[in-house]
């Protein structure tokens, strides 16, 4: 399977894996060693409550087992509704976790987690400038991808169906579309996958790495759902790399017709 | 120092929360003479115990825990209705929006011992939701009880048998005077236990002067579960969030906008009930969010109740009497 490189880091597993809502940090850190998870994302807005006053982040909670894992890890502004408060944080999260990486997410609706596209560039641009590697998870619009782009991101994290709804790619020749025009840069499917099944799927069409967090935390054995979605997203590659065959609307058989020819 | 022997080891316990008063009646009823040590002056200033829901229901909440805490929490139905009268053996009720009605399968899928119940039955159940809520879990076996009452009534059981409890007396292990030292002190021994980590609890209560209920009713959300335990006279405790964060400031606005906002889900008439407080405590847990016994020595250490201090104490408590016994028996 080809290495991936993001922001200039070959990263070795496609399978980037949230964190929040396990049954215990325990169980968290056996799913990411079980399916050899590289990067991790982890939500800061709201575990953040004191540091704006000056307390600092207690040394010995949750966020010194996310450092124990060994792994990238990749914040992001998840609950931020507004330009100002995803800058605020993703500076909160450069200072506490030290990586420029911020996972952008400017949420337009609330009951939906549908991202405000607008607020997403302006804030990508501002990040940028900062020297923010920015990971921006947005829509399947291509405009929205273009000015993303323009702003400076190198790569993007389209939704495959909303954040958290497990229901699989809901619009598939958007995706398909957004793959095509932008053939060298790593998309990385951001939401909405709820099986393995559904993995292979956007893996086959040629998505560059998949990003989960309910689908994996709330299984009923999030150990060994993790595990099934690395086999999952590895069988999704190699099959893409492999250069599946067309499907047609009738059979083809695989043997010649030998002796079945008409004469005369 | 006498040496400690199985029938005379005095153990002072350190903390006088659920984990430490469960810990001192357990080992007073197998003999040992005890001494708790509590750094505050009154039960109220001890956040984590004070501020708990006091539900003792091990079915429910495998739904964010590993799979031990049913069969550990097992043994607190039978240990508080022991212990303390007014523990109230009445079920709890599992409810949701109908546009989160995902949940209540997810949440069926994931734990045992209920039935299934249609508005009809929710509404003989609970007659305050009547013609609320389609569909909801019941789970009979689970019982609740006010944490504060139930503190109070420990420590008068426990000195009525003979123990002592001391308020307004911060003491580290190496003070106690006792043949054993049992540390109960849940966040407070954190500089001492590099694995416990604080997770952050926000609650609140409110008074109703139309509402009341027998249960605890928990509403499902995808991301902001919230349950309700009525603790009579219209008094409610609705709680709580879990921040991966042991700062133990005011309780911020969002967290008080996402409890009251399924409080008056659950029921519109909750939107006149009085806000009587709200209040932030650190929950102390282990990597596994399960309670742990450690031992050095004459020195045990009871920690890692995390959301479970009123259910998992029972079982925490007979591990320290074991383990307890155990080195006596090695003394002896």
């Amino acid at each position: 399977m080809a290495a991936l490189t993001l922001y200039g880091q070959e990263v070795r597993s496609r399978l980037l894996l949230g964190t929040a809502r396990y049954p215990s940090p325990a169980c968290l850190q056996e799913a990411v060693e079980k399916a050899h998870v590289d990067i991790v994302t982890v939500s800061l807005r709201r575990e953040t409550i004191g540091m704006q006053r000056g307390e600092g982040l207690s040394g010995q909670g949750f966020w010194r087992l996310i450092k124990q894992l060994g792994v990238h890890v990749l914040p992001n502004t998840a609950g931020c509704h507004s330009v100002r408060e995803a800058v605020t944080t993703a500076q909160m999260a450069r200072e506490i976790l030290g990586t420029d990486w911020i996972k952008l997410e400017v949420i337009g609706d609330d009951q939906t987690l549908h991202p405000d596209i607008f607020g997403l560039v302006e804030a990508a641009e501002i990040l940028v400038k900062e020297g923010f590697k920015v990971f921006p998870y947005t829509t399947t619009d291509l405009g929205v991808a273009e000015r993303l782009l323009r702003a400076g991101c190198q790569l993007l994290m389209p939704w495959a169906a909303p954040i958290g709804s497990g229901q699989g790619i809901s619009h598939r020749s958007a995706l398909r579309t957004m793959r095509q025009s932008f053939a060298d840069i790593p998309l990385i499917i951001d939401a909405g996958i709820g099986r393995p099944s559904h993995a292979v799927d956007v893996m086959e069409m040629g998505f560059d790495a998949v990003l989960l967090n309910t689908a994996v935390a709330q299984a009923g054995d999030p150990v060994r759902m993790a595990h099934a979605f690395a086999q999952a997203i590895e069988a999704g590659r190699t099959a893409y790399e492999a250069d599946p065959m067309e499907s047609f609307s009738s059979a083809i058989s695989a043997s010649p017709l030998m002796g079945r020819g008409k004469l005369g | 120092m006498l040496k400690p022997s199985k029938r005379h080891a005095s153990i002072g316990i350190i903390g006088g929360g659920a984990a430490g008063l469960v810990t001192a009646l357990t080992l007073q009823e197998a003999g040992f003479p005890v001494h708790v040590y509590e750094r505050h002056k009154d039960f109220s200033q001890n956040r984590c115990s004070w501020l708990a829901g006091g539900m003792i229901a091990p079915w429910c909440e495998r739904d964010a825990s590993e799979r031990a805490v049913i069969e550990r929490g097992k043994e607190a139905l039978q240990w508080w209705p022991e212990h303390y009268k007014e523990t109230r053996c009445r079920g709890s009720l599992v409810l949701s929006s109908q546009h989160d009605r995902h949940e209540i399968v997810r949440f069926a899928r994931r734990s045992e011992a209920f039935d299934y119940l249609e508005g009809e039955d929710l509404a003989a159940l609970e007659p305050a939701l009547e013609g609320r809520f389609q569909e909801g879990l019941f789970f009979p076996q689970e019982a609740h009880l006010d944490p504060r009452k139930a503190l109070l009534s420990l420590a008068w059981l426990l000195e009525q048998q003979g123990g002592l409890l001391s308020f307004g007396q911060e003491v580290s292990p190496r003070d106690i005077a006792e043949d054993i030292v049992i540390d109960c002190r849940g966040w407070a021994a954190h500089p001492e236990m590099p694995r416990l980590r604080g997770v952050r609890g926000e609650m609140i209560r409110v008074r109703s002067y139309e509402l009341n209920f027998s249960r605890p009713v928990r509403l499902l959300h995808p991301r902001f579960p919230v349950y309700i335990v009525p603790r009579g006279e219209g008094i409610f405790m609705v709680g709580a969030t879990s921040i991966e964060n042991a700062y133990d400031g005011p309780v911020s606005v969002q967290s008080a906008y996402t409890l009251l906002e399924a409080l008056q889900r659950l029921h519109p008439a909750f939107g006149e009930a009085e806000i009587i407080e709200l209040n932030t405590g650190i929950r102390p847990a282990f990597p596994d969010n399960l309670p742990d016994v450690e031992q050095h020595g004459r020195l045990f250490r009871a920690n890692g109740l995390y959301r479970h201090g009123f259910l998992l104490s029972p079982w925490c408590a007979r591990q320290v009497k074991e383990q307890v016994m155990a080195y006596c028996g090695e003394m002896a």
